[in-house]
């Protein structure tokens, strides 16, 4: 195989991954590590380097949709971030500590999370809304767009909340993916903040996070901008082509298959993990 | 509208904020197709392996080597200064934040924003080298 068609392969996968990740939700990244160290056998730190590019620029292509729509809340972004730039700076220390094994394991677990947590989400319920006095200081609590007109919120357990970002921080860092399903079981579940504001505001950080640790990795060398250059392209078209069709498409069946499909990887990147295989 | 030009609400930074994004990622993304184009056409026809780790070398791992090497339009230098330029988008919008909340006089954020920045540019200018 020579570059040529390595490289048009990685693209096709990472376009796949991208559309796939935009259309379920799920994200795109999550599925380009085990698509290159177990179908292209390359090894998991260049892996890790091309996915965390790629996190960094669909996570901006859409927070810059969603800032515009006014879902995202820029304050508790910001505040969280320092939590996850932390996190992701120490993650992305880990990665030069660990072996790769150990990696490929938590890479593993992350995968069997992912696939969990996709297949239920319990709403909360919003009945207890007294404002929370850090939320207040920090000005936290804010406003969205639904369809019955402009709805406010309050933020609860800020302290909690940081917490848990900053080991969403850390694994993005190590593992170089976004992390979003820890990010929003933080913002949603624990800091009691609407789903789609979490979701979005969590998109929004993704990219300052990754860009954290994606320092570290440059000056490690291990970002190659041969195997960079084809998965960050295809992830990108990819999920702008999904973000385009997501309105019409019927995502319920799509979601359940990829989720199965990151059931698999896990398993898979375990086992490897286990066995030394990688 | 009649706006006073220095008046700052959030509304219109998020405005602002969503084209920076969209802009830097535009941006990157052609840099990048343009030294994959090149980088093809020169070592299209190579063997690439990428199952031994060795590392990049010295010049593709820092601001200066990167920009050095792109300006001499090696394919691998271009590539990754279009690598660098994506990874400076969100280092960008922590930078206009920053002006923005100083604008509005948000003193709290405008700490929280530093904090996230020197995060930010610790990790960049040299950490782990």
């Amino acid at each position: 195989m020579n570059t040529i068609v390595f490289t048009l392969l990685v693209w096709s996968g990472s376009f796949l991954a991208g559309l796939l990740g935009a259309l379920t939700g799920l994200g795109g990244g999550v599925v380009i590590v085990p698509l290159l160290t177990l179908l292209f056998g390359v090894d998991i730190r260049y892996a890790i380097g091309a996915s965390l590019i790629s996190v960094i620029a669909t996570s901006s292509g859409a927070a810059a949709a969603y800032v515009k729509e006014g879902y995202s809340n820029i304050r508790i972004g910001m505040f969280l971030e320092i939590a996850t730039t932390l996190g992701a700076v120490l993650g992305a220390f880990l990665a030069g500590w660990l072996s790769t094994e150990v990696i490929a394991v938590i890479f593993g677990i992350v995968l069997l999370y992912s696939a969990y947590s996709s297949s239920r989400h319990k709403p909360h319920d919003i009945e207890d809304d007294r404002p929370d006095r850090l939320a207040s200081l920090l000005r936290m609590n804010g406003s969205y767009p639904t369809p019955q007109g402009s709805r406010s919120y309050h933020v609860h357990s800020v302290p909690a909340g940081f917490g848990l970002m900053s080991v969403a921080g850390a694994l993005s860092g190590l593992l170089g993916i976004g992390s979003g399903a820890v990010k929003v079981l933080a913002m949603d579940q624990m800091m009691r903040i609407p789903f789609k504001v979490s979701t979005t505001t969590s998109n929004f950080m993704i990219g300052v996070t990754a860009a954290a640790s994606a320092g570290v990795y440059l000056n490690r060398g291990y970002i190659d901008p041969a195997l960079s250059m084809p998965v960050l392209l295809g992830v990108l078209a990819g999920s702008l082509l999904g973000a385009r069709v997501l309105v019409r498409a019927q995502t319920r069946i799509l979601r359940i298959v990829f989720s199965l499909v990151i059931l698999a990887l896990g398993i898979e990147m375990i086992f490897n993990g286990l066995t030394g295989r990688l | 509208m009649a706006r006073p030009p220095q008046h700052w609400d959030d509304n219109r930074l998020e405005q602002i904020i969503g084209n920076l994004l969209r802009g830097g990622v535009l941006t990157a993304a052609l840099v990048v197709l343009l030294g994959g184009i090149l980088y093809l056409v020169r070592h299209g026809a190579t063997v690439p392996d990428y199952h031994m780790f060795r590392g990049e070398p010295a010049d593709l791992r820092g601001v200066a080597g990167i920009v050095t090497d792109a300006l001499s339009l090696t394919s691998r230098g271009v590539i990754q200064l279009g690598l660098l330029l994506l990874i400076a988008t969100p280092v960008a919008r922590v930078v206009f934040s920053l002006i923005a909340f100083a604008l509005e006089h948000d003193r709290i954020y405008v700490i929280v924003t530093l904090i996230v920045l020197s995060v930010l540019l610790y990790s960049l200018t040299g950490a782990g080298s």
